[in-house]
């Protein structure tokens, strides 16, 4: 949190799951979204007032993953890693869950304070397509919001879970997948030098599953960021 | 200070370590969890009430883009489509011919009634209502027929299942799945396909797809195809099987320049854009019973007729500029004959001659104007071809010393030489590089001369011609 009345939220989702919609509907900014997927490289962003609370809202790239394929991936994956929001929602398309769903165990493996934000609700339901989203949100370990952003359905109750989970009023569970038992021990065998180099801010787990499939833009992130703290510390004083 | 030193220093190592344990770490080790967990996530929480809606296209794709049989019948739909489009255009491409024929004799006795004088009449009816008329007689038909089937293909969804089979020709070649997409739409128009390579996040790969996608003929080349093809590749065979062949002649083109696109990619992915493929989704839209008649109408509008649009309006200056060149006389020859003298080794050399070199240059602003140009240079050096009938066309060519080999290499040479100027300001506006926009215009007309230049070399060494 910035300060008491103040937060970030971050947006994240597949393209066309109505992303944009919901950002336009939650903060009444005007923004142009372009037909071309990857315009947009750089989020947008806006803010809404909520109790007396200010979201400062930042509306991620559509993504399918966070591999960092992509420039939009890129941003997506080092906003969440090192530069993370208070809560991210993670839009879901309604009426293709289980393709959407796999950028949600991402992000669940990456950030805690997650609100799943079941999008398109009223086409899936005109495709005759229910979902049981008590027993998603049990599933996941997060709250899960039903909403339909292109006419208003369910924003007052997705900001009302964002305040919650913003002010700690609930405790999220997120999923934790399990890999093969040859996996988990690999990631058992690095997670104490990874503790050590990088500390306690980072989500430790996901980083060594990156680390493990080869990610070289990672790693190089990762030594940069060290590098920049290092020469920070370094030259700090001599700035000042 | 030394503290955070010392932590950087002990990254080192670790990451060292790590990269050798990731050694025996397989992708789908990580990704397999992850499916099966979002899977048996919707198996217990989704309910569909209705059918499943995805399942009907499902079961299309799974013929669609199948190892088995993705290709074949991308094959064959395309096929199909040459196949209507020169079958049906002939009968159209004779009666407005026809008709232009009639109204062109209208028109000289009138002229004549009016005693217009005869440099007049020669301008406006001989250089610009005759370029017109054929203008209008070949390329309207064709296209009338090619742009509502192709696009009636496009919206029932089946552009994404090409990109989805050539995705892994495109990796193999270096370059990016996406950049079967980017192709496809380069068969529209090369210039909107520049814009769509945005699509592709990888400069690298994007690079690689701005750079190929003038091998697949846009809307502006496939009359030059598909009359070419027509008129010179199916000689000599009668009948409905004709037909067939001239189908099979276009399809080869494509397939010829789908093969360039990929040969180009490949090896710039091996020199001077170096590099391995990313990965990405392709997101297969469900089909869609297209509207068939708005389909119809919209591509009607906006394709044929923007492209015969465009034709006529550079043709008819064209025609009275090319006329007028061809009648002034300086020396012993017409100021056309000078110019068309000064390529016509060069172009000889390649298989084609002075006149449709000149098309090619005339050629640069759109594709849509090479032929038109060709023509008018044709008819204005005293082959007087009234517009009557479609073998008068061929006729038209045949004096000119055309061969089976011209009109190969003068479909080659389309299909393979440097973009239009829309396309090449487009690669400039989205490269910003002089540089890399420069590449776009010189490396296909080199590999156009070099193709051209070799065809005819073997045609002619071989004494095939």
């Amino acid at each position: 949190m910035d300060g008491w009345n103040r937060c970030r939220i971050a947006l994240v989702g597949n393209p066309n799951t109505g992303k944009s919609t919901l950002f336009n509907a939650l903060t009444g900014l005007r923004q142009h979204t372009g037909n071309w997927p990857g315009k947009t490289v750089v989020h947008a962003e806006g803010a809404y007032r909520f109790k007396g609370m200010t979201h400062t809202l930042i509306d991620l790239p559509g993504t399918y993953s966070l591999d960092a394929n992509s420039t939009d991936e890129e941003v997506t994956r080092d906003v969440l890693l090192f530069n993370p929001p208070d809560v991210t929602v993670v839009v879901l398309d309604a009426t293709c869950l289980e393709r959407n769903l796999n950028l949600a165990l991402q992000v669940l493996e990456l950030s805690r304070r997650v609100v799943i934000c079941l999008n398109l609700i009223d086409e899936a339901r005109r495709k005759g397509i229910r979902i049981d989203h008590h027993g998603l949100s049990k599933r996941l370990g997060v709250p899960v919001v039903k909403t339909s952003a292109r006419d208003g359905q369910g924003l007052t109750q997705l900001k009302q879970t964002v305040r919650q989970m913003v002010l700690e009023e609930m405790e999220p569970r997120p999923l934790r997948i399990r890999y093969s038992d040859k996996m988990e021990q690999k990631i058992e065998e690095i997670t104490p030098g990874l503790e050590r180099a990088l500390g306690e801010q980072f989500p430790i787990r996901w980083i060594a599953l990156r680390l493990l499939e080869g990610d070289q833009l990672l790693i190089d992130a990762l030594k940069k960021r060290i590098e920049q703290e290092d020469t920070s510390n370094d030259f700090h004083p001599m700035e000042a | 200070m030394t503290s955070t030193r010392w932590k950087h220093n002990r990254s080192e190592p670790l990451f060292a370590s790590i990269k050798d344990l990731a050694g025996s770490v397989s992708r789908d080790e990580i990704v397999t969890p992850l499916y099966q967990t979002s899977a048996s996530i919707c198996r217990d929480v989704v309910q569909y009430t209705a059918s499943d809606p995805h399942q009907t296209s499902d079961r299309i794709d799974r013929i669609l883009t199948s190892r088995l049989w993705g290709f074949p019948i991308m094959f064959a739909l395309l096929a199909a489509i040459f196949w209507i489009t020169i079958t049906g255009a002939n009968v159209p491409s004779a009666m407005l011919a026809e008709m232009f024929g009639h109204l062109e004799r209208y028109l000289s006795l009138t002229f004549a009634a009016l005693n217009a004088p005869d440099w007049l009449h020669g301008l406006l009816v001989l250089g610009l209502y005759r370029g017109v008329s054929w203008v209008v007689s070949v390329m309207l038909p064709p296209m009338a027929i090619f742009f509502p089937v192709f696009a009636l293909l496009e919206n029932a969804g089946y552009l994404p299942r090409i990109a989805f089979n050539m995705d892994r020709l495109f990796k193999g070649a270096g370059g990016h799945g996406k950049q079967s997409l980017t192709m496809a739409m380069g068969f529209g128009c090369n210039a909107a396909a520049i814009l769509s390579t945005r699509i592709i996040e990888s400069p690298r790969e994007r690079m690689l797809a701005i750079l190929t996608n003038n091998f697949v003929p846009c809307n502006g080349r496939w009359p030059i195809l598909i009359l070419l093809s027509s008129l010179f590749m199916a000689a000599g065979i009668g009948g409905g099987l004709s037909t067939m062949v001239t189908a099979a002649m276009v399809m080869g083109i494509v397939l010829f320049g789908i093969l360039v696109t990929l040969v180009v990619s490949w090896v710039l992915s091996k020199t001077a854009l170096k590099g391995v493929p990313t990965r990405y989704t392709l997101e297969l839209p469900p089909y869609r019973r297209p509207k068939i008649w708005n389909t119809i109408l919209r591509a009607t509008l906006d394709k044929s007729l923007f492209v015969l649009k465009r034709a006529v309006l550079v043709a008819a200056p064209a025609g009275v500029v090319t006329w007028t060149l061809a009648n002034l006389i300086v020396g012993h020859q017409s100021l056309l004959e000078h110019v068309v003298g000064f390529f016509d080794p060069f172009a000889q050399a390649l298989g084609l001659d002075g006149y449709i070199l000149i098309a090619f240059i005339l050629g640069l602003p759109a594709n849509e104007i090479v032929l038109p140009i060709l023509l008018m240079g044709y008819l204005s050096t005293g082959a007087m071809i009234e517009v009557e009938n479609m073998a008068d066309l061929k006729q038209i060519f045949l004096d000119h010393g055309w061969t089976w080999l011209t009109a190969l290499n003068m479909m080659l040479f389309s299909l393979l030489h440097y973009p239009c100027g829309t396309t090449l300001f487009n690669i400039y506006q989205e490269t910003k590089s002089p540089k890399w926009t420069f590449v776009a215009f010189a490396l296909p007309t080199a590999i156009a001369i070099g193709v051209t230049y070799t065809v005819s070399s073997i045609v002619r060494g071989m004494g095939w011609v």
